[in-house]
């Protein structure tokens, strides 16, 4: 299986950008439906999240399943989270603010509900920005894993935006779904985390060591 | 459905009528789902004949009219409005109808009559939109006596110079120029005269975000988004340059007196 997962990583990289080439595509050929500007921003916006949580999927599936090949699909899964959130801010610059810079700090002033997602962006940036492999020579194995736990901030601030965006017209269906999903992600690590220090510590607890799982 | 160019200062506007298949394609219409294609897909299954409109409250006598007499109510006119959503998309659309005044004078509100709602169907057999706690149902709008007499609130019965399409709101629906389209009720079976504010759909479920008067104004945002310029649909596709929102929607002179003193900040 391993075999498979790591001969599938290019192809699975290629499929991530499958979904913005064909929003492009439509937007472009004007067909994508009567407020195309809409459409494709929220379209950008949508595959961002689902690929950060996909990225976020990645440590739990390789624990639950043993294929531990699943790990080096994570940096490209995340980047191309990255690029989607990108091209989402840059589509709202462009087609909401008219490509006005003042007009977008201005309504990152005013309108909290954008100032978050904004920011769920920065913060994306860092990770981004050190996701080549040198990165956690240069920075240090122990720093660079406490730079990228920026990356759970970012998905409760993504969540944040995209409820409150659902907010005004009520519409907590798809809310509620992502919000599970990030929650059972969330909660699988702290069980992780917190079986792993009973692990490491056996003298504290008088109990034998378990096996130590990645 | 014949009707004559409307001669009411500002009831036809030059601006490019945006194209049918926008108009009767993209409609925020909840009882038949949330997405802006829901209505065109879904609500060709309401049932339109017979249809009546229950006119009470306070008023010297309740009545029921149906679609014949409703026809009949006023000669027809074609009125070519801006219509502009709270979401910060703008169409122009011809209407066909005559101002709603025709069926308050009909209706002989009494004196102690201050505002007027308007109940559209809400029939869970054809509507599944229903089903959902978006909003309460029945789908209530109102607004005050002096707004719902004012000629440019029309009462409309078509569009294009045909009978209303099923997902614009047919058989008959308000139309309020001046305000963000949710004012604006569709399908309506009931006309209510009352004497205190109404509880409208949108404003009991987000009230901080949708005000009961709902006057469009490029200088109050929405809580969420800017309301100073607009999408025209229909106009240049992806790159279509944002318009300039209007004060009351480009309706100022017909409509701001009355408004006179009044905090639009406050009442948004």
């Amino acid at each position: 299986m391993n075999r498979v997962l790591r001969a599938a990583k290019p192809w699975v990289w290629l499929a991530c950008a499958l979904p913005g080439a064909w929003l492009w595509a439509l937007a472009l050929a004007d067909r994508l439906g009567a407020n195309p500007a809409e459409a494709l921003i929220r379209g950008l916006g949508d595959w961002a999240l689902r690929l950060l949580w996909l990225t976020l999927l990645v440590t739990p599936l390789r624990h639950w399943t043993g294929w531990h090949a699943l790990a080096g699909w994570r940096r490209g899964l995340g980047l191309w989270s990255f690029a989607y959130a990108t091209q989402h801010v840059l589509a709202y610059a462009w087609l909401d603010q008219a490509g006005d810079v003042s007009a977008v700090l201005a309504d990152v002033g005013q309108r909290p509900f954008i100032a978050v997602g904004m920011v769920a962006w920065l913060l994306l940036v860092p990770l981004a920005a050190t996701s080549w492999d040198g990165a956690v020579q240069r920075l240090g194995a122990g720093r660079w894993r406490a730079l990228h736990r920026l990356v759970y901030a970012v998905a409760l601030l993504v969540l944040l935006h995209f409820a409150w965006m659902r907010s005004g017209k009520r519409l907590w269906d798809d809310v509620w779904v992502y919000g599970a999903a990030l929650a059972l992600l969330l909660l699988w690590r702290l069980v992780h985390a917190f079986s792993r220090a009973r692990a490491r510590a056996p003298a504290a607890t008088g109990r034998p060591p378990s096996r130590a799982r990645g | 459905l014949p009707a004559q160019p409307s001669a009411l200062p500002g009831a036809r506007t030059p601006e490019a009528p945006t194209p049918y298949e926008l108009v009767t394609g993209y409609n925020n219409f909840y009882e038949f789902g949330t997405d802006k294609e829901d209505p065109a897909r879904l609500a060709g299954r309401m049932k339109l004949r017979p249809w009546t409109v229950q006119i009470d409250g306070l008023v010297a006598k309740p009545l029921t009219l149906d679609w014949d007499d409703l026809r009949r109510l006023a000669p027809l006119e074609e009125r070519i409005y801006r219509l502009r959503c709270v979401e910060g998309w703008s169409m122009v659309i011809p209407w066909v109808g005559y101002s709603l005044q025709h069926l308050i004078e009909r209706a002989q509100p009494l004196g102690s009559a201050r505002y007027v709602e308007f109940h559209s169907l809400a029939d869970r057999d054809t509507m599944p939109g229903l089903r959902s706690s978006v909003l309460l149902w029945p789908y209530v709008e109102g607004l005050r006596m002096d707004e719902a007499r004012h000629p440019l609130t029309l009462l409309a019965l078509g569009l294009y110079g045909e009978l209303l399409p099923p997902q614009n709101g047919a058989p008959l629906r308000v139309v309020v120029p001046w305000k963000y389209g949710f004012k604006s009720a569709k399908s309506i079976v009931r006309v209510r005269f009352v004497d205190k504010q109404p509880a409208t759909a949108w404003n009991v479920a987000a009230p901080h975000e949708y005000g009961f008067y709902a006057n469009v104004n490029p200088d109050v945002p929405h809580p969420r988004w800017s309301q100073a310029t607009e999408r025209r649909l229909g106009q240049g596709g992806l790159w279509a340059p944002r318009l300039k929102t209007q004060l009351f929607n480009g309706y100022a002179e017909q409509v701001g007196q009355l408004y006179a003193g009044m905090d639009l900040r406050r009442w948004y």
